[in-house]
C-alpha cells in the first residue's frame, strides 16, 4: 500500500515547528482522514478542528501546500505522488494550539453590523418578493463561515488591517443585507469609513479560495463599492442631489 | 490497516515569515499577465510615436482615431478631409511627433488602468500586493488600499463613459471603410476592423461600473409595479458580459494591437489586403 508523507504544523501560540509525519494510504482519502490516522495512531494530542466532514460546516479549514483549503474536501490523490503535503494552520488568526486557530475576530466583526431591518409591510399585512429580487442575496447565503477568504485576504493576512477592514466575509454579510429588497437600513456610510470597503484591492483572492464558488468581489465587494461611489465619489451625483434634494 | 510510521523528521521554521508555502506554479500567472500587458504597451507605444502607416485605402488604425488633427504629408497618412479639425496645428511643439495617436489614447488607457479587472492583475503582476493568493504581499508601512493615493479608481464610471464614445467611434470607422473611391465594398481589414469593434463592445458592456449603473444599483427589481424592471433584463446581460470580463478584456487588447498591425503592414506595402475593390 502506497505511502504518503505530511508535515505538519505543531505548537501553540509562543512558538512551534512542522513535524513529519508518513501514513499508509487508502483509496479515497481526504487531507482530513490522513490527519485523523495521524492523530489516532501516532500522536493522540495533535489539535485539529472539524464537524461535518461534508465541507458544509466550515470547521476544518487550514492551509494545504499553502493554500487555504477545507481539509475535508482536498482529497489526496490530487497531489502528484510523492509530493510531501504540508499542513499548517490559518495564518491570519492566532494559533490556539496545532492546527486550531482563534477565529472570533470574525464574530466580533459581526456584531458590529446593523442587523436586518425591514420595510413597512404592504396593504394586507404582508412582504411581497419575486424570485428575481432575492437571487443576488442567496447567492451569499450559501456561506459556511469557513474564514478561508478572511485567511487569504491580504489585508488581514500581511498588512494586518483587521481595525480597518472587516474582511471579504463581512463584505458579503453587508452585501446581502443592503441588496435585501425588504431591509431599509443604510450601512453605505459605515461600509465606507468603518467597514473598509476602500481597503479591498480586489485582488480576488478571496473568490479563488470559496468552497461555495461564491463570487465574492464580482457579486459583493464591487457592488459595495459602486454603491459608495454613488454616494461620495460621484461628481454628477453629488451635484444632483445637492439641486434636488438639498 | 494501514501502518504508521511514527515522526520520521522534524522541521523548524517561523510560517509569519515564509513567502509562501505553496509548492505550485503560482508565479506563472502574474509573470504572463505582466509580460503580456507590458509587450502591449511597448508595442502601443512604439505604434504611437511612429505618426506613420495608420492609414490603409479607407482602413484607420484604431490606435489613431479618432483622428482630430493629421499631418497628410506623414507617409501612410489619411487626406485631411478626414481629420475632425484639419491640418496638423503649427504650435506643436518640434521635440514631439505630430502624432494623432498621443491625442486621443489617453481616453482608453484610462478605461482599461480604472478596470476592476486590471487592477486585479497589475496589483498582481506589478505591485505584488499580493502577487499570488496566500503568497506574503510586498511589505508596506501603512497599507492604504484605494483610500488614499488610489480614490481616483473610483472615477471608472467617467472612463467607462469615454470607452462607450470611442466604441462609437470606431463602429463609424468601420462604415467609412465599406467605402473606398465612392464604392462599396469589404475587404479583410474591414472584417478585422468589425472584430475590433465586437470585441472592444464585448469588454466595454460588461464593465462592473455599467453592470451597477444599469442595475444593479437597485435593491429590488419588481418593487415598483411587481413587474420585471428594464434595468434587470439588462443587468442580466451585462451580468453575462462581466462573467467573462477577463477573456473579453484581453482578447479585445490584443486585438487593438493586431487592427494596427494589420493596417500598418497593408499601408507600407508588405501585406495585401484581399478586398473587392481590387486594390
Amino acid at each position: 500500500m502506497a505511502q504518503r508523507s505530511f508535515k505538519i504544523w505543531r505548537g501553540d501560540k509562543n512558538n512551534g515547528q512542522f513535524v513529519a509525519y508518513a501514513i499508509e494510504l487508502e483509496p479515497g482519502m481526504v487531507v482530513l482522514d490522513a490527519i485523523h490516522r495521524i492523530q489516532s495512531r501516532q500522536v493522540t494530542d495533535l489539535a485539529v478542528r472539524w464537524n461535518c466532514k461534508a465541507g458544509k460546516c466550515g470547521s476544518c479549514s487550514v492551509e494545504i501546500n499553502g493554500k487555504p483549503r477545507l481539509s475535508c474536501m482536498t482529497r489526496l490523490n490530487e497531489f502528484p505522488e510523492g509530493q510531501v503535503i504540508t499542513v499548517q494552520p490559518l495564518k491570519t488568526f492566532p494559533i490556539i494550539k496545532d492546527l486550531v486557530t482563534d477565529v472570533s475576530w470574525n464574530y466580533a466583526q459581526n456584531k458590529r453590523i446593523a442587523p436586518f431591518k425591514p420595510r413597512t409591510k404592504d396593504a394586507d399585512g404582508n412582504y411581497r418578493m419575486y424570485q428575481r429580487d432575492v437571487e443576488r442575496v442567496q447567492e451569499f447565503r450559501k456561506c459556511i463561515e469557513c474564514y478561508l477568504c478572511q485567511d487569504v485576504c491580504h489585508v488581514l493576512r500581511d498588512h494586518a488591517k483587521k481595525e480597518e477592514f472587516v474582511g471579504p466575509r463581512f463584505m458579503i454579510r453587508l452585501a446581502s443585507l443592503e441588496m435585501h429588497p425588504l431591509d431599509i437600513e443604510d450601512r453605505i456610510p459605515k461600509i465606507k469609513k468603518e467597514y473598509g470597503a476602500g481597503m479591498c484591492n480586489i485582488t480576488k483572492c478571496c473568490t479563488d479560495v470559496c468552497p461555495e464558488h461564491i463570487h465574492i468581489t464580482d457579486n459583493g465587494i464591487v457592488p459595495l463599492k459602486e454603491r459608495v461611489v454613488d454616494r461620495y465619489y460621484d461628481p454628477i451625483l453629488w451635484l444632483w442631489r445637492k439641486i434636488f434634494r438639498g | 490497516m494501514a501502518q504508521a510510521t511514527y515522526l520520521t523528521q522534524s522541521f523548524s521554521g517561523d510560517k509569519k515569515t515564509t513567502l509562501t508555502m505553496r509548492t505550485d506554479r503560482w508565479w506563472l500567472e502574474p509573470f504572463l499577465t505582466g509580460a503580456g500587458f507590458l509587450a502591449f504597451v511597448i508595442y502601443t507605444t512604439w505604434a504611437m510615436f511612429q505618426a506613420e502607416y495608420y492609414w490603409a485605402g479607407s482602413y484607420l488604425s484604431p490606435l489613431y482615431s479618432p483622428l482630430l488633427f493629421v499631418d497628410p504629408s506623414a507617409s501612410g497618412a489619411p487626406p485631411v478631409a478626414h481629420a475632425w479639425f484639419g491640418y496638423w496645428p503649427k504650435w506643436w511643439p518640434n521635440f514631439i511627433p505630430s502624432s494623432p495617436a498621443i491625442l486621443i489614447l489617453a481616453g482608453p488607457l484610462s478605461f482599461r488602468l480604472t478596470c476592476y479587472y486590471y487592477r486585479k492583475f497589475y496589483y498582481r503582476a506589478y505591485f505584488a500586493t499580493p502577487s499570488a493568493c496566500a503568497v506574503s504581499a510586498l511589505a508596506q508601512k501603512d497599507y492604504k488600499g484605494e483610500t488614499h493615493l488610489l480614490l481616483f479608481q473610483n472615477l471608472h464610471r467617467y472612463t467607462l463613459y469615454i470607452a462607450i464614445f470611442y466604441i462609437v467611434i470606431l463602429t463609424y470607422d468601420t462604415l467609412v471603410s465599406c467605402f473606398r473611391d465612392g464604392r462599396l465594398g469589404v475587404g479583410v481589414g474591414t472584417l478585422v476592423m468589425a472584430v475590433n469593434v465586437i470585441l472592444l463592445s464585448g469588454y466595454t458592456f460588461g464593465c462592473h461600473a455599467l453592470r451597477h449603473l444599469v442595475g444593479g444599483r437597485m435593491d429590488c427589481f419588481s418593487c415598483a409595479s411587481g413587474q420585471e424592471h428594464w434595468g434587470h433584463k439588462t443587468w442580466k446581460k451585462v451580468t453575462w458580459l462581466n462573467e467573462r470580463h477577463m477573456p473579453w478584456a484581453w482578447v479585445s487588447m490584443i486585438w487593438v494591437g493586431f487592427t494596427d498591425f494589420y493596417i500598418r503592414m497593408v499601408s507600407m506595402g508588405i501585406w495585401q489586403d484581399f478586398n473587392t475593390w481590387g486594390n
